[in-house]
C-alpha cells in the first residue's frame, strides 16, 4: 500500500513534504525562466543556451510566469503549506491536522493547479504574458495581448491554487485552536505556529476580493462582460484595487512564516529565549490588520485620485513601526547569546541582514513623491527581490537544513551546507545590487531589449554583472540538491534532538511515525527556555519538563 | 552615492523629487548601517568560540523592552519627518495643476506609440490648426505645460526620466498633469507599464526648444485638420 502511504496520504507530514517538494521543483522552473530573461537582458539578440532566441512575446511570458510561479507556486507552498503542514501539528503536540482528508484534498487541488499552470506553456499562443499582476485591459483582452488559452489557464490555475490554500488555512486555524496538547496555552506556542496562523488569517481575509477579480477577468476574456473594460462601462483600475487589496497582505503571508522559521533557528543557535516574545506576537497582529489598509501604495501613479496618496502614505508609514519592533527583537535575541554558525543559522542571519535591505528600500517606494520617479523601474524590482528572496529562499533553506534531521532521520552535510549558504548569499547580492543602480538611471521594467534605448546603453554592463550573479546563484543550488538527495542515504544518523532544541517536535522520533508522539505530550513551559539560570548538564528545558 | 545615478533633471520640480530621494537615503542609510553594524557586532562578539555562556534574557520586563521600543519610536519619528518632506511635493506635482498653463497638449498611448496632439499656433486643442505627431513631443522651454493623458487600448505609462515625470495612461480616463522645463535639448520618452509585445519598443523624444526655435518649428508643421497626422510612427 505504498501508493496509499506516500502518494494519497492524509498524514500531515506526507502532505507537507509533497507541498515542499512541489515547491522546490517549481523553484527550478521559475529559476530557469529567470535565466532565460536575464540572459536576454545581458546579451540581447543572442540566442540563449538551452532555450534559443527570445522574442518580445517569449520575454513577456517568461517574466510573467517567473513572477507567478515564484510567488504562488514556490513561496506559498514551501513557506506556508510545506513547513506549516509538517510542523504545525508536531509543534503543538497534536497527532495530525484537524481535517486530514481536507488536507489531502488541499494538496491535490494544488497539484492540479500546478498542472494547469504548466500546461499553459504548451497551448497555442503560449503562456500568460500580461505580468504577474495581470492588469486589464491587456490581460482581459486576448486580442490585445495575443495570448488566448494561456491567459485563461493562468486565471484558473491561480484561482484553484487559492482554493487549495484556503483549505490549508482552515486546517491550520482549526488545528491550532482545537488540538493543542494539554498545557499548550496560546502564549506557550512556538513563534512559527503563531506566524503560520496569522499568515493564514491574513490570506483568508484578503483572497476573496482577488478570487472575485480573477473570475471577473475570466468573464471579460471569455464573454466580453466588460467588468474592467471602459468601452463597456467597466474600469481597469478596479482590478488593480482588488489585486493589491490581496497583493500587499500576500507579502506578509510569506513574510510571517519566514519570520517564524528564523525565530526557531535563531533561538536554538544563540541559546537564547526570544527577546520579547509577546511584543513580537502583538506587533505581528497589528501589522496584519494594517496590511489591509496600505494596498494603494502600489498605485500612486496609476491614475487613481491623487488625494488618496496621503492616507496610503501614512498607513504605510505606520506599518513600518510593528516591523521595526520585530526586526529589533530579532537582533536583540542575539545579544548576550552563545552563537553557533551552523548552516541553518547562517541562512537565518542572512535572511535578517538581506531583508533589512528590502525593508529600507521600500521606504523610497512608499513615499509617493519619490515613487513618481522610482515606480516601475528596476529599483522596484531590486527592492522586492530583496524582500521576497530572503523570505522565500534564505528563510526556506534555514528551515530545510534545520528540520531535515527531523524529517528524514539524517543530517545534511554541514560543510557543503555552509558553502551553499555563502555562495547563495553572495551571488544573490551580485544579482540584485546592480538593479538598484540601473533603476535609478531610469530603466523601466519589462522591456525585452535595453539596447534599443540610447539612454540605457552606458549601463548595459550592470545587466551583465547581474546575469553572471544569477548564473552563479542558480548553479549554486546544484550543491543543495545533491546534498539534499545524498544525505537521504549517506547523511549522519540524527538523534531525536540533534540541535538541543526545546520545542515539542524534537521529542518525537526522527522521522515521526503516524500519530507523531509515542505518548501525548503535556506542556509545562514556554518554547524557548534556553540558558535558564541554575541549569547543570544541558542548558535548556523541553516544553514538557516540569517547572 | 545614490543620486549620481539619476539622469540630469530639466524640470522645475524634478530637483524636489531628487531631494526627497536624498533625504530618505540619508535617514534610512544611517539606520541601515546601524542595524547591520549591531547585527554583525553581536555575531562576532557573542560567537560561541568566545567561550562565554548565553545569558537568560527573555525581554519580558518593560525596562529591557525599551531597547526595542525606543528605536521603534524613533523610526516612527523619522518616518513622519519623511512624510512631512514628501507630502507637499506630491501635492505640488500631482494635485496642484497650474490654473493658467501656457499650453495644453494631449498625449494618447496606444499599442505601441504615443500619439501627441500639439495645440498649434492658436494655442487651443481641438481646433483645425492642431499638430499631431507620433512619439515626438515638441515644447517651448520655460513654459507651464499641462497634458491630458489618455490611452486607446491598454494601460500605458508616460515616462520621461529627465522630467522626473511618470503617469499611467488608463483607457476610459483623461488624466491631467503638468510640467515646466528649464533647459533645451532632446530627451527620451518611454512607456513604463507593460502594454503588450511591443512594450519594449515604445519610445519617443521630447524636444525642448527656446521660443524662437519653437516658433520656427510651428511654422514648418502642417496642421492635421481633422483626423490627419504627420510624423512617422
Amino acid at each position: 500500500m505504498a501508493l496509499r502511504k506516500y502518494i494519497f496520504s492524509v498524514d500531515h507530514k506526507i502532505v507537507g513534504m509533497q507541498y515542499l517538494c512541489t515547491g522546490l521543483v517549481m523553484a527550478f522552473v521559475g529559476g530557469y525562466l529567470a535565466y532565460v530573461f536575464r540572459h536576454q537582458l545581458a546579451w540581447p539578440n543572442e540566442p540563449v543556451p538551452l532555450f534559443g532566441m527570445v522574442g518580445p512575446d517569449q520575454y513577456n511570458a517568461s517574466v510573467t510566469m517567473h513572477g507567478t510561479i515564484m510567488v504562488f507556486w514556490v513561496a506559498m507552498p514551501i513557506l506556508l503549506s510545506g513547513f506549516g503542514n509538517y510542523l504545525l501539528p508536531l509543534m503543538i503536540g497534536a497527532p495530525d491536522m484537524a481535517f486530514p482528508r481536507l488536507n489531502m484534498m488541499s494538496f491535490w487541488t494544488f497539484f492540479l493547479s500546478t498542472l494547469l499552470l504548466m500546461s499553459s506553456f504548451l497551448v497555442p499562443g503560449g503562456a500568460a504574458s500580461g505580468g504577474w499582476t495581470s492588469y486589464p485591459p491587456l490581460a482581459a483582452s486576448p486580442g490585445l495581448s495575443g495570448v488566448e488559452w494561456g491567459g485563461h489557464l493562468w486565471i484558473l490555475a491561480v484561482a484553484l491554487e487559492f482554493a487549495s490554500m484556503l483549505m490549508g488555512g482552515i486546517n491550520f486555524l482549526t488545528t491550532t485552536l482545537t488540538m493543542r496538547a494539554p498545557g499548550m496555552t496560546l502564549f506557550r506556542m512556538p513563534i512559527l505556529v503563531w506566524m503560520l496562523n496569522i499568515a493564514s488569517l491574513v490570506f483568508m481575509f484578503s483572497v476573496g476580493p482577488l478570487i472575485a477579480g480573477a473570475f471577473m477577468l475570466l468573464a471579460d476574456r471569455l464573454f466580453q462582460t466588460g467588468f474592467f473594460l471602459p468601452q463597456s462601462g467597466g474600469d481597469p483600475l478596479l482590478f488593480q484595487h482588488l489585486f493589491w487589496f490581496f497583493g500587499h497582505p500576500e507579502v506578509y503571508v510569506l513574510l510571517f512564516p519566514a519570520l517564524g522559521i528564523i525565530a526557531e533557528v535563531m533561538t536554538v543557535f544563540a541559546r537564547k529565549p526570544f527577546f520579547g516574545y509577546r511584543p513580537l506576537i502583538y506587533a505581528s497582529l497589528i501589522a496584519s490588520v494594517l496590511s489591509f489598509l496600505v494596498w494603494a501604495h502600489h498605485q500612486f501613479i496609476s491614475g487613481m485620485d491623487p488625494r488618496l496618496a496621503a492616507p496610503f502614505s501614512i498607513t504605510t508609514i505606520i506599518i513600518s513601526v510593528p516591523f521595526a519592533v520585530a526586526i529589533f527583537s530579532y537582533i536583540a535575541t542575539l545579544w548576550g547569546g552563545s552563537i553557533e554558525l551552523k548552516t541553518p543559522m547562517i541562512f537565518a542571519l542572512g535572511m535578517l541582514a538581506e531583508f533589512l535591505v528590502g525593508g529600507v528600500t521600500g521606504i523610497f517606494n512608499g513615499s509617493a513623491a519619490a515613487d513618481i520617479y522610482l515606480h516601475d523601474t528596476y529599483f522596484v524590482v531590486a527592492h522586492f527581490h530583496y524582500t521576497l528572496f530572503p523570505v522565500t529562499f534564505l528563510a526556506g533553506f534555514a528551515g530545510i537544513y534545520f528540520w531535515y534531521p527531523k524529517w528524514f532521520g539524517r543530517l545534511m552535510n554541514e560543510t557543503w551546507g555552509k558553502i551553499h549558504a555563502v555562495l547563495t548569499i553572495i551571488s544573490f547580492n551580485v544579482t540584485f545590487l546592480p538593479l538598484f543602480a540601473i533603476g535609478l538611471v531610469g530603466h523601466q521594467r519589462r522591456i525585452f531589449d535595453p539596447s534599443l534605448f540610447d539612454y540605457l546603453q552606458p549601463f548595459q554592463h550592470l545587466h551583465v554583472i547581474s546575469t553572471w550573479g544569477f548564473i552563479i546563484l542558480f548553479l549554486s543550488q546544484i550543491i543543495f540538491v545533491v546534498n539534499f538527495i545524498a544525505s537521504l542515504c549517506y547523511g549522519p544518523i540524527a538523534t531525536r534532538n540533534p540541535w538541543s532544541a526545546a520545542t515539542l517536535e524534537w521529542l518525537a522520533p526522527s522521522p515521526p511515525g503516524h500519530g507523531n508522539f509515542e505518548e501525548p505530550p503535556v506542556v509545562h513551559r514556554g518554547p524557548y527556555d534556553y540558558s535558564l539560570p541554575g541549569l547543570t548538564g544541558k542548558d535548556w528545558k523541553n516544553q514538557t519538563e516540569a517547572v | 552615492m545614490m543620486l549620481h545615478w539619476l539622469p540630469i533633471n530639466i524640470s522645475t520640480y524634478g530637483h524636489k523629487i531628487d531631494h526627497v530621494i536624498l533625504v530618505i537615503y540619508l535617514i534610512v542609510g544611517i539606520w541601515f548601517l546601524l542595524a547591520e553594524g549591531i547585527l554583525g557586532y553581536f555575531i562576532i562578539r557573542y560567537h560561541r568560540s568566545k567561550g562565554q555562556p548565553a545569558i537568560f534574557q527573555p525581554g519580558t520586563s518593560l525596562r529591557s523592552l525599551m531597547w526595542v521600543l525606543i528605536p521603534a519610536a524613533l523610526v516612527l519619528a523619522f518616518d513622519i519627518g519623511i512624510e512631512v518632506v514628501q507630502g507637499p511635493i506630491w501635492e505640488e506635482i500631482k494635485m496642484n495643476l497650474p490654473e493658467k498653463p501656457d499650453q495644453t497638449i494631449r498625449i494618447r498611448g496606444r499599442q505601441f506609440v504615443w500619439e501627441i496632439t500639439h495645440p498649434g499656433p492658436d494655442g487651443r486643442l481641438d481646433t483645425a490648426d492642431d499638430i499631431k505627431t507620433f512619439n515626438q513631443l515638441t515644447i517651448p522651454v520655460h513654459q507651464k505645460i499641462v497634458f491630458e493623458l489618455q490611452a486607446e487600448d491598454v494601460i500605458h505609462s508616460l515616462w520621461i526620466p529627465n522630467l522626473r515625470l511618470k503617469q499611467d495612461a488608463v483607457p476610459g480616463r483623461t488624466i491631467r498633469g503638468w510640467f515646466e522645463t528649464m533647459q533645451t535639448g532632446t530627451y527620451p520618452i518611454a512607456c513604463a507599464e507593460l502594454c503588450g509585445s511591443g512594450h519594449g519598443t515604445m519610445q519617443g523624444q521630447l524636444h525642448v526648444m527656446d521660443f524662437a526655435d519653437y516658433q520656427k518649428w510651428l511654422a514648418e508643421q502642417t496642421p492635421s485638420g481633422e483626423g490627419a497626422t504627420s510624423g512617422t510612427p
